[in-house]
């Protein structure tokens, strides 16, 4: 896999902190940012912070990784329902595989998603842990 | 608008064809579709195509089928719609002769898959999924189906051994099928023994990497008797979109883009989904099976498993699919795979699917899904 540093760096503010936007005509919850929402489809470009907590929708243990995940395999993948309402694709960390079910509350981490070749950058971003202290 | 028929079909056999090349597995169908419609030339040709700019380092399909067809000067591009490119070219060259634009045109579908390692070509299907928010997290295709499989089992009550039926349906049609890579019987009890590739998928709910190409010949029907002795009319071709991202569907088990294609094709057709003598649908996993069958109508949401169940599936059925083996057993490569289900249409509605036929076909029906349902592609099929 190429390195995409620009790429990798535009998109800072999703991975790192998941920053996404709020309609300012109808409040929907945008992630990732579209600038345009998918709700009312009017521009949309207020910035908003997600919470970084939701819910465990679906998961999956994978054992063959793609090109640039080898070394990580396995690991779980999961689809995460946030709690303002969009829905993200992750990678789960922090857990005991067998434990996780739909449904499971969990919390935003920042952490390694891959390393880019021996000697390339270190790609971070959120992934998700079971949640430590139910609020 | 002119009406269209299939007055050629042409296929290779699907498999892993390490002495041939793209170029060379793309000549091989369309040199049997051109002799199956007794033409020699053609105006126009559309070549679907997933990953040949990924895996085999060539882009500009277009030109470099037409080149080696002998064929250089005539109308030739690319089309490509994720693991729906070859049903995209074929509404491309089907746009090109109802708009009068063109008379005779041929569509091949081609992919070359055997030429990277497992490992890359796992990465190059993975585009067909959101790059910035899907792929970044290291998911495979495979996982995104595993994910879907888990909460429609977890919504709906299924166990993983329900949908053994898909699997064991495809591999005992493909025993009819000369083209097909698999062409052998499977158990349940093989299904439910093989091994997990991403929890709760297995080996035997997922289609194999391969290679292969399929082509089609188009022309107006008015003139599709003189050119044919056995033309298929092409009653509807529709084309619908989801969000590229699967987290970013409301509802990502309705397979809405599936639903909106089946529904714009049966209006197209002034046909209901009863109406449909089989259905090849687009098997790339055994939960697909299930969604496709439930959002083209021919289940309740939930209840697509149901249909494996019952046999309602197989050749005598209420709604036979996947009948010359289907994406698992014929084999999926990735952008010849649309073609390949019309051509499997054809020989259907012909009477020569041979122990393999459905008695008296006379409308089938095709589904072409690219990626994880952002494009959906419905085409239906008419004997004349
Ligand atoms: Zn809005």
């Amino acid at each position: 896999m190429t390195e995409k540093i620009a790429l990798d760096w535009r998109l800072r503010g999703q991975r790192y902190r998941l920053e996404g936007e709020e309609c300012p005509h109808c409040g929907y919850a945008i992630f990732p940012p579209r600038d345009i929402c998918p709700e009312c489809h009017q521009p949309a470009k207020e910035p908003f912070q997600l919470s970084g907590r939701g819910e465990v929708y679906s998961y999956s243990e994978l054992r063959h990784a793609p090109t640039g995940f080898e070394e990580y395999a396995p690991y779980t993948v999961a689809l995460i329902k946030l709690e303002e309402g969009p829905m993200v694709t992750a990678q789960l960390t922090d857990i005991v595989p067998e434990r996780v079910e739909i449904g499971m509350p969990v919390e935003m981490v920042t952490r390694r998603l891959r390393a880019q070749g021996d000697e390339g950058t270190l790609v971070y971003g959120y992934k998700f842990r079971p949640r430590l202290a139910l609020a | 608008m002119r009406d269209v028929a299939i007055i050629g079909i042409g296929q290779i056999p699907v498999g892993e064809h390490w002495d041939t090349s793209i170029r060379h597995l793309a000549l091989g169908a369309a040199m049997n579709a051109l002799q199956d419609a007794n033409v020699a030339q053609v105006d126009a040709m559309y070549v679907g195509n997933m990953l040949s700019g990924h895996i085999s380092g060539q882009e500009h399909l277009g030109a470099v089928v037409a080149d080696f067809l002998g064929m250089a000067g005539v109308e030739a591009l690319k089309v490509e719609a994720a693991c729906a490119s070859g049903a995209a070219a074929l509404r491309v060259g089907l746009m090109a002769v109802a708009s009068g634009m063109s008379d005779i045109v041929m569509v091949v579908g081609v992919e070359k898959m055997t030429d990277t390692s497992g490992q890359d070509t796992t990465a190059a299907l993975a585009m067909a999924a959101d790059a910035e928010y899907e792929i970044s997290q290291g998911v495979s295709f495979v996982a995104l189906n595993a994910l879907l499989m888990r909460r429609y089992m977890h919504e709906y009550g299924w166990a993983r051994e329900d949908f053994a039926n898909f699997a064991v349906n495809a591999h005992a049609n493909a025993v009819h099928n000369p083209h097909a890579m698999f062409p052998k019987a499977i158990t349940a009890a093989a299904y439910n023994r093989a091994a997990i590739i991403a929890d709760p998928v297995g080996l035997l709910d997922a289609s194999p990497v391969c290679d292969g190409a399929a082509a089609v010949i188009l022309a107006p029907l008015d003139v599709a008797r003189s050119l044919s002795p056995a033309p298929v009319r092409v009653r509807a071709s529709a084309i619908a979109t989801d969000p590229i991202a699967m987290h970013d569907r409301p509802d990502p088990l309705a397979l809405h883009a599936a639903r909106l294609s089946s529904q714009r094709a049966y209006a197209a057709a002034d046909i209901q989904a009863g109406d449909v003598d089989f259905f090849e649908l687009h098997d790339a996993f055994t939960i697909m099976s299930a969604l496709s069958l439930e959002a083209a109508g021919f289940a309740e949401r939930g209840q697509g498993v149901r249909l494996a169940l019952d046999g309602e599936i197989a050749r005598d059925g209420r709604i036979p699919i996947t009948t010359l083996g289907g994406l698992k057993a014929r084999g999926h490569p990735v952008g010849a795979t649309g073609i390949y289900q019309v051509v499997e249409a054809v020989l259907q509605l012909r009477g020569l699917a041979g122990a393999a036929q459905i008695p008296n076909a006379r409308l089938g029906m095709t589904q072409n899904i690219g990626g994880s349902g952002a494009t959906i592609i419905t085409h239906i099929l008419e004997a004349l």
